[in-house]
């Protein structure tokens, strides 16, 4: 795939502000009605003025130093013109010639290690409203117009043509949105908070734009579908036309939207009813209060705690993961809780399409801690995770108050008495004594095939001493046991 | 006379002189008025009366422009596309006069979206001049001027883009104050060319401009370019400081060709009347004057081609039967809602603005607008304030003009400069030509709207010329 | 010298449909307007910076604070033509 050519310009919606770009309007409007957050900026109505919010551009300096970007001395905002029924102004209010933020660039996880993405620009923008067809988009006989989301604050990133597959530009994609949530500025969770517009060629070829992707997967789909369509018109010596096309994420295919009518003339000039911002002086205290980053958080997690990279990388790859790794490893085994918070937790949270937030790191820490001093075993350390996940809660350990939570969702159980209730203890080593000697005597024709070559019959005994022992004796333990027993008896 | 109505009102009864005014703009020729908003206001005056409010303009009427957004009174711009259109909520000069107790009597008319020089290109039809009924009244706030001159309204507000205000009160012998860009909050004034624009009083004299001015400047933190508070000056105060220290320029390149010798000697004369007041004048050069049209039009038009975007039918205004796809509907209201002289600066606009024009047109006309400021810059820097004709001759007849577009727009060659430098001016009074108003533009350095005032004060204080009254009045 | 075309063009940029008269007179205006616009060709810019805004201010900001909205009903009052909320467009295909 070296011959694909993949930039994109991402919509970032600063979402954990609490008013829109140029007004009061509340940025929380997600499960409200329609046309229910306007008011006469951003609705457009005449004679109303723009004035920008300063956390905003706080907000934008703050990506803007975390994608390593140089921030301009002064930057100032232009109108985009150009009509359409989300764009309440006839014009959009955005960046252009001195944009905030130029310069920068972010590692990945390319196809063959890590690369380095350059970023063209990150500049500020308002969003346009949100369009609702009656129908699908090519047979709708009207369009339904809500303007909440319009001058909600967006920075839009615009990458260099750095990306070699979809595979990488969602590796980009997954990065980008992880510093995002370090900085605090971005909440991905909320329904079209981050669109993508991606431009994609094959080397020597013309270039086509896809508009308006709202999720990652689409991201993948789309390049992926463009690629094979370039590819299929090159091979049969047609020219791929420059143009915009739509990803209908329905029957995963691009189309053409726009056709001869629009070489695009936006004639930006300056936006007069804003004056110019000059903040420079910013960016000292904007870089001092930065967080952590996820690349240097996970080099320390590696030399802190002393754990793989793969799973310093996975514990990081979400701040609120690493967050509660942090939580834990400080209060018991680092490295056993890296391996059951990223190969375990994190699977059977995502199994339930569940937040980490639904999981206490206090159970945790005890989970862990039961594990390395071998109270319980791997097993039942997973049923543990699932009952609490499951809350599946034995009435007997709520009996003060069944069913109750904390705040925060978290069930108020003591891991050591659910230990206690499901008969998780492991077993001590008088009892899983005994299941050997028991299972190998009950088994004479599998000791027998045993003893004539056939490893793999001894795990059917161990097995055996599993059932007697309900699980709470470690596999491998057992293993060794019963080998010994029989070589005992030989 | 502001300051004196006030006291009659209240030692007599708003409601009445309320009355009276509606009753004269009933009998009117004029068409001044878009928009009455008779029961609201004649309420209002009624509840002033029964328990009378405190404030600077205590139970006065006014008028305002059509192109200024009133909450629950119809604000059109004069435009078929803003028909029906009712703005919810009050530009700040309208909270600052309902603040101090204004009432709201109506609408003025204007050139559609304030684009002309004579009232004649609004959808309502021209408004007459009071002097004579068969020419223009200036625009664009020619409603607000003429119902000013002939007693409809004590006082009102317009705009002044490129001398839309100065340009209506010379031609219907008034008032009229252009103020330094950011002065007074725009928040509320329908954009037609953003960045030169302002919200000016209307006024019989150079006191009621001060007075209404106190009233509306300041800072508004709803205009990013509004000016911070410490910019406005009290302006009564000082009002009648005379002339004495005062050195006049008189720019060299608003003399001769072109205008009027009537207007020329009207201007001279008045130069003498300051002169003999105590101040001392002298001749300047504002070298670039010849080209403050052209940039003038090029930077409106661009800037109206963006702010006027916004009228497309979908969110006010009109859009009877049934729609095509976007595009067509869109280009269709568009077509029908706007008048031939909005299409053409919207279309010149879209072009100056276009890809591979920008640089000669709008970039070009940015630059030669620093030369111009820089001209008023380094004048002022040696004079106190400039003196010359608002505009090259009287009120012309209707129609007379308004076939040819560019010999319009040649009407505007000393009012636009001043917009292009962001200075104040006002257009005072200041003699006849057959009858017809002549206006004095006085020209002042960026915030000082107070020597302004107090020249124009100084002047009032000796002539006569505003305080005659047309006889449709 | 601007063409039928060129303003043809300009009215579909402008979304401004044009009648075929109403075209052809715009074409004569814009040539003698555009004509009378190049006397600016004359004057000597060179260096010479725009000025985008005749006041000397930056960084004017507002807070990140939220101030109340319309009422859906005051935000759709003028809407033309509306639908459960929402204000109602002609179709963007
Ligand atoms: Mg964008
Ligand atoms: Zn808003």
């Amino acid at each position: 795939m070296d011959d694909v050519i993949i930039g994109l310009e991402v919509h970032v919606q600063l979402n954990r502000l609490s008013s829109k770009l140029f007004c009061g309007c509340s940025t929380d409007y997600h499960n409200d009605p329609p046309n229910s957050h306007t008011c006469p900026v951003c609705l457009g109505l005449p004679g109303s003025l723009p004035v920008i919010n300063r956390k905003a551009v706080e907000f934008s300096i703050r990506v803007g130093l975390a994608l390593n970007c140089r921030i301009e001395q002064q930057t100032m905002f232009y109108r985009k013109n150009y009509y359409y029924p989300d764009l309440p102004k006839g014009f959009q209010i955005s960046q252009y010639d001195f944009p905030l933020a130029t310069g920068g660039h972010i590692m990945i996880k390319g196809e063959d290690g890590e690369r380095n993405i350059r970023i063209t620009r990150a500049h500020m923008e308002e969003d346009p409203g949100r369009l609702v067809h009656a129908g699908t988009i090519d047979r709708a006989k009207y369009t339904m117009v809500d303007y909440n989301r319009c001058g909600m604050p967006l920075l839009e990133v615009v990458t260099e043509p750095d990306l070699r597959s979809p595979k990488e530009a969602r590796a980009f994609l997954d990065k980008l949105r992880t510093i995002l949530e370090y900085l605090d500025v971005f909440d991905g969770s909320l329904e079209g908070s981050m669109r993508v517009d991606s431009n994609i060629s094959l080397a020597g070829g013309d270039r086509a734009e896809v508009k308006n992707i709202s999720s990652f997967k689409g991201v993948e789909k789309a390049l992926s579908y463009e690629i094979t369509r370039q590819r299929n018109l090159r091979r049969r010596n047609i020219r791929v036309v420059q143009e915009t096309r739509h990803f209908d994420e329905l029957r995963n295919v691009t189309v053409s939207i726009r056709s001869k009518e629009e070489a695009h003339d936006y004639r930006y000039f300056p936006e007069m009813d804003l004056v110019p911002i000059r903040v420079a002086d910013w960016v000292p205290n904007v870089q001092a209060s930065l967080p952590e980053l996820p690349d240097a958080r996970r080099d320390r997690f590696r030399e802190q705690y002393g754990i793989s990279d793969d799973h310093a990388k996975s514990l990081t790859s979400e701040i609120k993961v690493a967050d509660f790794y942090e939580q834990v490893a400080s209060r018991t085994d680092p490295r056993l809780a890296a391996v059951w918070i990223a190969d375990v937790l994190k699977g059977e949270l995502n199994y339930r399409s569940l937040g980490i937030d639904r999981f206490s790191p206090d159970h945790m820490v005890e989970i862990v801690s039961m594990l390395a001093s071998q109270e319980i075993t791997e097993d039942g350390a997973v049923i543990l995770l699932r009952t609490l996940l499951d809350r599946k809660i034995p009435s007997l350990v709520d009996t003060e108050k069944p069913g109750a939570t904390k705040a925060g969702g978290q069930l108020s159980v003591r891991v050591c008495d659910l230990v206690g209730s499901l008969g998780l203890a492991r077993a001590g080593d008088q009892a899983v004594r005994a299941a050997v000697r028991d299972a190998v005597a009950e088994c004479a024709s599998a000791v027998s095939d045993y003893r004539s070559g056939n490893e793999r019959a001894i795990n059917f005994v161990v097995g055996v001493v599993m059932k007697k022992t309900r699980g709470r004796a470690s596999p491998a333990e057992a293993h060794r046991m019963v080998q010994e027993e029989i070589e005992k008896g030989s | 006379m502001l300051a004196q109505l006030r006291e009659q009102i209240l030692a007599g009864s708003a409601e009445e002189y309320l009355s009276r005014l509606f009753d004269r703009i009933d009998r009117s020729k004029l068409n001044a008025f878009t928009t009455l908003d008779r029961e609201n206001a004649l309420g209002q005056a009624r509840e002033f009366d029964r328990s009378p409010r405190k404030g600077l303009m205590a139970g006065i009427p006014i008028a305002i422009k059509d192109g200024i957004s009133t909450m629950g009174i119809e604000t059109t711009c004069s435009s078929r596309i803003l028909k029906g259109y009712i703005p919810p909520y009050d530009a700040h000069v309208i909270e600052r006069l309902k603040a101090e107790g204004a009432i709201i009597m109506g609408k003025t008319n204007m050139d559609e979206f304030a684009m002309g020089t004579s009232t004649e290109t609004s959808a309502f039809g021209p408004t007459r001049n009071p002097w004579d009924l068969q020419r223009v009244p200036g625009g664009s706030s020619g409603g607000s001027a003429a119902c000013v001159a002939a007693g409809e309204a004590p006082c009102s507000l317009g705009s002044d883009t490129g001398g839309s205000v100065r340009c209506p009160a010379s031609f219907c012998g008034v008032v009229g104050l252009k103020p330094t860009y950011g002065l007074v909050s725009r928040y509320g004034l329908i954009a037609y060319a953003n960045s030169l624009e302002q919200i000016g009083p209307i006024t019989r004299t150079a006191e009621d401009s001060a007075f209404l001015l106190d009233v509306i400047a300041g800072h508004d933190p709803r205009d990013s370019t509004s000016a911070p508070a410490a910019a406005k000056g009290r302006y009564l105060d000082g009002l009648d400081g005379g002339v004495k220290d005062l050195l006049i320029g008189v720019p060299d390149e608003y003399f001769g060709e072109g205008v009027d010798p009537m207007v020329e000697k009207a201007v001279w004369d008045s130069v003498s009347v300051l002169e003999g007041l105590g101040a001392t004048w002298q001749r300047v050069s504002l070298p670039h004057t010849r080209y403050a049209l052209a940039t003038y039009y090029i930077i409106a038009m661009s800037e109206c081609s963006s702010n006027l975007a916004r009228f497309d039918g979908l969110r006010y205004g009109r859009r009877p039967g049934d729609d095509k796809d976007w595009h067509t509907t869109f280009s269709e209201i568009r077509s029908a809602g706007f008048g031939p002289e909005a299409k053409r600066r919207i279309l010149l606009g879209t072009y100056a603005l276009s890809a591979g024009y920008y640089g000669r047109y709008y970039l070009k006309a940015l630059q030669v607008r620093t030369l111009i400021k820089q001209d008023f810059e380094r004048a002022l820097e040696k004079v106190d304030l400039l003196a010359s004709a608002t505009m090259p001759f009287p009120a012309f007849r209707i129609g007379e003009r308004i076939s040819d577009p560019l010999s319009l727009y040649m009407a505007d060659i000393f009012t636009v400069p001043v917009n292009l430098a962001g200075v104040p001016a006002i257009s005072i009074p200041c003699g006849f030509a057959d009858g017809l108003p002549i206006g004095l533009q006085l020209i002042g350095r960026p915030f000082q709207e107070s020597l302004l005032l107090r020249a124009a004060q100084a002047y009032q204080a000796t002539t006569p010329h505003h305080l005659r009254t047309p006889e449709v009045a | 010298m601007i063409t039928s075309k060129d303003v043809d063009h300009i009215s579909w940029l402008a979304s401004i449909k044009l009648g075929e008269d109403e075209l052809e007179q715009f074409v004569a205006q814009f040539n003698s307007i555009l004509e009378y616009f190049h006397e600016l060709d004359g004057v000597d810019t060179e260096g010479v910076e725009p000025t985008y805004r005749v006041v000397d201010l930056a960084n004017i900001f507002r807070d990140d604070s939220v101030k109340a909205s319309l009422s859906q009903e005051a935000a759709l009052k003028n809407a033309p033509k509306r639908e459960e909320g929402y204000f109602k467009s002609p179709r963007i295909v």
